[in-house]
């Protein structure tokens, strides 16, 4: 009997500790350095697994025009603040420009116009926020694909860098200005498109105008609103953070498959 | 379950049979870690949006049929349920909780999610590790008890078994917590079979599998997973239903650990020995 109750005193301690451990230790595990590498082992894992799943390139859902959401909920920035923005939203981004620079041949410009002329892509998709809600809408832009072939990529390009006129976390260094990344076999996805119209109208300031992101099979922070630039480069980690994107900079997956 | 040894000389009836294999007891105890980390991670996820809908969109102008919320009611903050139309005060716990002493909107209160405060993206950290973990232990114990014939065993069900006549005595004898002895104790009574067999075969697929449909990455690779849980917005409804119906098991499954012999069932649990008391003499 004493046996007994010296093991179940032990049970009952340990388990009490073990407990004690998982519940005050998360925070103290978070901060472990190795730890936030084992637990971030597994982005890579999900970004393999998807992509060998993905390798034929399948596309996205695409939806009836009886599916689209009611209200499609404007995310992130509202309305970019600068005075740069301001003066090109009032002219009706008339001299607004798209750039394409980096590595490639032929840095390139185009107008809002331009870009319109140029062969179209019309998808009816699900947004998915990583925060858990979707919403359904209808969206027509150019093919990423031809417009950076178009450029000609340099042997060493990997990614396309996506600089935006919105500044989601106002600091000092600017380091609060929107950007994404994809690298080139997202790029190439007939899905992945500049998007200038939703829903069959110019695009809202809500939702990025004059020109946003489209890269279905991802989530919603990869989809960049406010498109000024597009580079070109080799690897996204000299630039702000250097994780490749704003919400990365700030612990969210640069592979937003899941 | 048929190798058993007995404790001592021939004088004693208790024997102790082997149990569980060291492949079960392994990875239920993997479980249990995977399972603690996932739904308190789980809830941290679904804190950054707490509403659930049902359909291929919804967001916040949407008809939500779950939502967890505060508000004001008659100038005092408030947190609440509202579950189809109705509206349940849950102020102190959903809704609206304590943080560091501060009343906080917050779907599930601190204590519940990891990390205890709003980090939406360390708790999918958290989430997709253990979800990995979880998977492929699942996939171990799964492809071990098939080839092992465990399933077939020990939790294949008879006609007998399934008679309405039998159910109706076993849910009785659970009810008065009279649990099996003797020789019965050897195998597993029906209600244990059903349950195990429905978490096993039902429950812990559909979350991989709502969980898996909720990932736009994997929609695209296998849209049928949208047909068959109605959409993303509904695969996670199904999720956190399916995840509410774990809980509730673990809480029954613990309950019935504890009602028929802790010590016992903890054991075989960690050594694979199984104690029996057999009635009358030894032979």
């Amino acid at each position: 009997m004493t046996s007994l109750l010296t093991r179940r005193r032990f049970l009952i301690g340990s388990t009490v500790a073990a407990g004690a451990l998982a519940v005050g230790g998360y925070g103290i595990l978070e901060q472990n350095p190795d730890v936030y590498a084992v637990l971030r082992s597994a982005e890579a894992l999900t970004m393999g697994a998807q992509r060998m799943l993905l390798r034929h390139r399948p596309l996205a859902r695409e939806f009836s025009a009886a599916e689209i959401s009611p209200t499609f909920r404007v995310n992130g920035t509202q309305a970019p603040d600068s005075e740069e923005y301001a003066a090109l939203h009032e002219n009706g981004f008339a001299d607004w420009k798209l750039k394409i620079g980096g590595l490639v041949n032929r840095p390139l410009e185009f107008s809002l116009a331009d870009l319109k002329k140029l062969p179209s892509r019309t998808q009816i998709t699900r947004h998915d926020c990583v925060e858990g809600w979707s919403a359904i809408g209808k969206w027509t832009g150019v093919p990423l694909g031809l417009v950076l072939q178009a450029a000609g990529l340099k042997p060493n390009a990997r990614f396309a860098v996506f600089h935006c006129a919105d500044e989601l976390e106002k600091t000092l260094d600017g380091s609060g200005r929107y950007y994404e990344s994809v690298d080139l076999i997202d790029a190439f996805h007939p899905q992945t498109i500049l998007a200038y119209a939703m829903n069959d109208a110019d695009l809202t300031v809500g939702h990025g105008a004059p020109l946003r992101l489209r890269v279905e099979r991802q989530l919603g922070y990869k989809q960049a609103k406010y498109i000024m630039s597009i580079e070109i480069v080799e690897s996204f980690g000299d630039l702000w953070g250097g994780k490749g994107g704003f919400w990365e900079d700030r612990g969210y997956e640069w592979y937003a498959g899941i | 379950m048929n190798e058993e040894r007995h404790q001592s000389t021939s004088h004693r009836r208790t024997i102790l049979v082997r149990r569980h294999s060291i492949v079960t007891r392994l990875t239920h105890w993997l479980n249990v870690l995977c399972l603690s980390f996932l739904i308190f991670s789980g809830l941290q996820i679904f804190n950054a949006y707490p509403r659930l809908h049902w359909g291929q969109y919804g967001a916040d102008d949407d008809r939500a049929f779950i939502t967890i919320g505060a508000d004001e009611r008659n100038g005092e903050p408030r947190g609440f349920v509202t579950v189809g139309g109705m509206t349940i005060g849950t102020t102190g716990v959903l809704g609206l909780s304590k943080m560091e002493g501060q009343w906080t909107p917050r779907a599930f209160p601190g204590w519940l999610t990891l990390p205890s405060y709003q980090d939406l993206a360390a708790g999918r950290r958290w989430h997709f590790f253990f979800a990995w973990l979880f998977v492929i232990n699942g996939f171990v114990y799964l492809t071990y008890n098939l080839l092992s014939g465990h399933f077939r065993r020990d939790l294949a069900l008879n006609r007998h078994e399934l008679a309405p006549r039998h159910l109706w005595q076993e849910i009785l004898d659970h009810a008065r917590l009279r649990f099996p002895e003797g020789e019965k104790a050897r195998h597993y009574n029906v209600l244990q079979k059903l349950t195990y067999i429905i978490v096993v075969a039902g429950l812990l697929p559909l979350m991989v599998l709502t969980g898996l449909t909720m990932s736009p990455g994997i929609d695209a690779a296998f849209p049928v997973l949208l047909d068959i849980f109605g959409g993303r917005p509904s695969a996670r409804t199904i999720h956190f239903i399916s995840a509410s119906l774990l809980v509730l098991f673990v809480i029954v499954h613990v309950a019935m650990v504890i009602l028929s012999g802790p010590w016992n069932n903890m054991r075989s649990m960690i050594t694979g020995r199984y104690a029996i008391r057999n009635e009358g003499p030894d032979a």
